[in-house]
C-alpha cells in the first residue's frame, strides 16, 4: 500500500507541472488590456505613454520567456505574482478567501454523501416500485435544475419564513450556529446535483452487483439477506460510486463559482468571476491553478482510498 | 445441401422507439415544441420581448401574472412569457451549435487517437487527462476571458466556443474507447491495404461507425450547454442585453423582487430546467435504445 501511495504521489508532479505550463500558455499568449481598463476606470484621459509605463512597472512588457521563468520559479515558493488590479500578492488574495469555499465544498460533499447513500440504496432495493420512481424523479431533477436558480428559490423560501442570516460571513470558530445558518443554503444548492449524480451511480452499480454470481452463491449458502446486501453487495458497489464522487468534485468547484455569486459569499468562486470581469490575468491564473491542483489532489486521495478498499488495484499497477 | 437459415433483422423504426422508450418520446415532443416556439417566436409570443412598459413594472407595484401578461412582467415591464419564448432561440441555438462543435471536434480527436495508436494516442490521452482536471465552468470562463466578444448574425461565437471546448475532452475519451474496437476490424485492414489515406479511413470508415455514441452524447450535451449558457449569462459573462436569454433574465433580479415579484425568478429557471430535463430524458432513452452499455 505504501509503495502504491508513493508511486501515485510522484506521478502527480508531472501532471501539476503540465497544468502550470498549460495555464501560462493559455493566459499569457493572449493580450490583455488590463492596464488601459484600470487607468480609464480611475477616470480622465490616459496617454499611450502612461499605459506603457504602467505595463513595464507590472512586468507585462518583459519577453514571454522571462515572464515564464519568473512564473515557474515562483510556483514552488507559492508565489503566484501580484494581482494586477489590487496589487496585493495573488496568494494572499486567494488564501484569504479559500477557507470559505473549502468549508462550502466540504459541507455540500458531506450532505451529498449522507443523503445519496440511503437514496441510492433504497432506489436499487425497491426497484420498480413507487419508492424507486419518487427517488428517480428527485435525482433526475438534480441534473436539470441550475444550481444558481435553486439558490434563488432557497433565498425566497428563507425570506418567506423569516429573516435571512446576516450578511458577511461569520467564522465557523466564532459562531458555529450563525455560520451554519449562512452556509447550509448555498451548500444545498450546489449539493443537489452532487447528491443526484452519486445516488444514480450507486443505484445502477448496486443493481449490477446484485445480479452477479457471487451474490447468488451468498444467498444459496443461506446468508442473511442483510449480510448479502451489505457485505457482498454494497462493498463492491461502492467502488464506482467513489470514483464518481471524485469526478463530480470538479463540477462542485465549478458550481461554487456561480453559487457564491448568488449568495454573495466572498469565496474564491466570486473572486474568479471578479478576476475575469476586471481582466486580472495574474489573479485568474492563480485561481485556475488552485482549482486544478485541488482537483488533482482530491482525485489522488480518492485513488488511495480506492486502493485501500480494493486490493486488486494495488497489485495491478 | 443444407439451407442456411436466414435471419432478417428488422430495421428499427421511430415507432419502435415510441413504444419502447415512452419517456424519451415525451422528451422528444417537448424538444420539438421548444424548437417550434423558438422558430415561430414572432407569431407565438404575445408581445415584442423588448417592449418596455413601465406601468407594468414590479418596481411600481405592477407586473403580476394576469390575462395580459400570463407569466407577469419584469422590472422594465417587459412580458416574461414573450422573453422566455425568444430566450428559447438563444438557448437552443447556442446549445445546439456548441454541443455540435464540441462533439464533432471531440469525435475527430478520439478517432484519430485510436487510429494512430502508440505515441500519438499516448500524447493525446495525457492532454485529455490534463483538460479534464479543469472544471467545465472554470474552463468555459477562462475561454470567455481570453476570447474577444464576437457576435455574428446575433449569435455569440465566443460563448459557443467557450461552451464547446470543455465538452471536447469528454467526448474524445468516450469516442476513442468505441473507435479502439473498430480499428481492429478487418475492413479497416482492407481499407489500409487499398492504400486509402489516414484521413479517408478516419472520416469515411471509422467516424460513421461511432455515430450512436455521438448522437447520445450530442443530445446529453445540448442539455448541459443550455445549463452552462444560462450560468454564464447569469454571471454576466455570456450573452448580453438586449438579447433575451433565460440566464440573463435571472441575473437582472434586484434583491427586493425576491419578496415582491417571485414570478421574475420562478419562470426563467423553470424554462432552463424543463429544457435540460427534456434533453436528458431523450439522451438517456437514446442510450438505452442504441447502446445500453455506453458509460458517459
Amino acid at each position: 500500500m505504501l509503495k502504491y501511495a508513493i508511486k501515485r504521489i510522484l506521478l502527480m508532479i508531472p501532471t501539476l507541472l503540465a497544468v502550470a505550463v498549460l495555464v501560462f500558455l493559455v493566459l499569457r499568449v493572449v493580450p490583455g488590456d488590463i492596464v488601459e481598463l484600470k487607468l480609464t476606470a480611475e477616470g480622465g484621459e490616459v496617454s499611450l505613454e502612461q499605459i506603457e509605463a504602467e505595463k513595464t512597472r507590472l512586468g507585462l512588457n518583459d519577453p514571454l520567456h522571462i515572464q515564464f521563468i519568473k512564473y515557474m520559479s515562483g510556483l514552488p515558493k507559492g508565489d503566484l505574482g501580484i494581482s494586477l488590479w489590487t496589487e496585493e500578492p495573488v496568494s494572499e488574495e486567494i488564501s484569504a478567501r479559500i477557507g470559505l469555499s473549502f468549508e462550502l465544498a466540504l459541507l455540500s460533499t458531506f450532505l451529498a454523501v449522507i443523503i445519496a447513500f440511503p437514496l441510492g440504496t433504497l432506489s436499487a432495493l425497491f426497484r420498480g416500485t413507487f419508492v424507486d420512481y419518487i427517488i428517480r424523479i428527485i435525482t433526475i431533477g438534480g441534473i436539470a435544475v441550475p444550481s444558481f436558480w435553486l439558490g434563488m428559490l432557497l433565498i425566497m423560501l428563507v425570506l418567506s419564513f423569516g429573516k435571512l442570516p446576516p450578511l458577511g460571513t461569520v467564522s465557523l470558530f466564532v459562531d458555529p450556529l450563525t455560520n451554519f445558518n449562512q452556509m447550509i443554503w448555498p451548500a444545498i444548492s450546489v449539493g443537489y446535483r452532487y447528491t443526484s449524480v452519486v445516488s444514480r451511480m450507486l443505484r445502477s452499480s448496486i443493481l449490477e452487483v446484485l445480479s452477479e454470481d457471487y451474490i447468488r452463491t451468498a444467498r444459496a449458502k443461506g446468508l442473511y439477506e442483510k449480510v448479502v446486501i451489505v457485505k457482498h453487495g454494497m462493498r463492491n458497489a461502492l467502488l464506482p460510486t467513489i470514483t464518481v464522487i471524485g469526478l463530480e468534485f470538479a463540477f462542485l468547484l465549478g458550481g461554487l463559482v456561480v453559487t457564491e455569486s448568488v449568495f454573495n459569499l466572498n469565496g474564491i468562486g466570486k473572486l474568479f468571476v471578479d478576476s475575469v470581469v476586471r481582466n486580472d490575468l495574474n489573479l485568474l491564473q492563480g485561481l485556475v491553478l488552485t482549482v486544478a491542483t485541488s482537483f488533482v489532489v482530491i482525485n489522488l486521495i480518492i485513488d488511495l482510498f480506492y486502493a485501500a478498499l480494493d486490493p486488486r488495484i494495488r497489485y495491478q499497477s | 445441401m443444407n439451407e442456411i437459415p436466414l435471419k432478417i433483422q428488422k430495421r428499427r423504426t421511430i415507432l419502435d422507439f415510441i413504444i419502447q422508450q415512452p419517456l424519451g418520446f415525451i422528451g422528444l415532443i417537448m424538444i420539438i415544441i421548444m424548437f417550434a416556439a423558438a422558430i415561430f417566436a414572432p407569431h407565438v409570443a404575445p408581445f415584442n420581448p423588448e417592449d418596455v412598459d413601465f406601468e407594468a413594472s414590479p418596481a411600481l407595484g405592477g407586473g403580476q401574472p394576469s390575462w395580459e401578461h400570463l407569466l407577469g412582467a419584469d422590472a422594465f415591464g417587459r412580458d416574461i412569457l414573450s422573453r422566455l419564448i425568444y430566450g428559447a432561440r438563444t438557448a437552443l441555438s447556442i446549445g445546439f451549435l456548441s454541443a455540435m462543435l464540441g462533439c464533432t471536434i471531440g469525435a475527430i480527436i478520439g478517432t484519430t487517437s485510436a487510429f494512430y495508436g502508440g505515441k500519438v494516442d499516448l500524447i493525446i490521452q495525457r492532454f485529455i487527462d490534463l483538460m479534464l482536471s479543469f472544471p467545465i465552468v472554470v474552463l468555459a470562463i477562462v475561454v470567455i476571458a481570453i476570447f474577444p466578444k464576437t457576435v455574428v448574425v446575433g449569435i455569440d461565437i465566443n460563448v459557443i466556443i467557450a461552451i464547446a471546448i470543455p465538452f471536447t475532452p469528454k467526448v474524445a475519451r468516450v469516442i476513442r474507447a468505441q473507435a479502439l474496437t473498430i480499428v481492429t476490424l478487418p475492413y479497416i485492414d482492407a481499407a489500409k491495404a487499398s492504400g486509402y489515406s489516414a484521413s479517408r479511413i478516419i472520416f469515411r470508415h471509422i467516424l460513421p461507425n461511432v455515430s450512436a455514441p455521438f448522437l447520445i452524447m450530442l443530445t446529453a450535451f445540448i442539455g448541459q450547454a443550455i445549463l452552462l449558457e444560462a450560468s454564464l449569462s447569469y454571471l454576466g459573462l455570456g450573452v448580453v442585453e438586449p438579447t433575451p436569454s433565460w440566464g440573463l433574465m435571472l441575473s437582472g433580479v434586484n434583491s427586493d423582487y425576491y419578496r415582491t415579484a417571485a414570478w421574475m425568478i420562478i419562470y426563467p429557471g423553470l424554462a432552463v430546467s424543463i429544457a435540460v430535463f427534456s434533453f436528458n430524458l431523450l439522451g438517456d432513452s437514446l442510450r438505452d435504445w442504441l447502446d445500453p452499455k455506453l458509460k458517459l
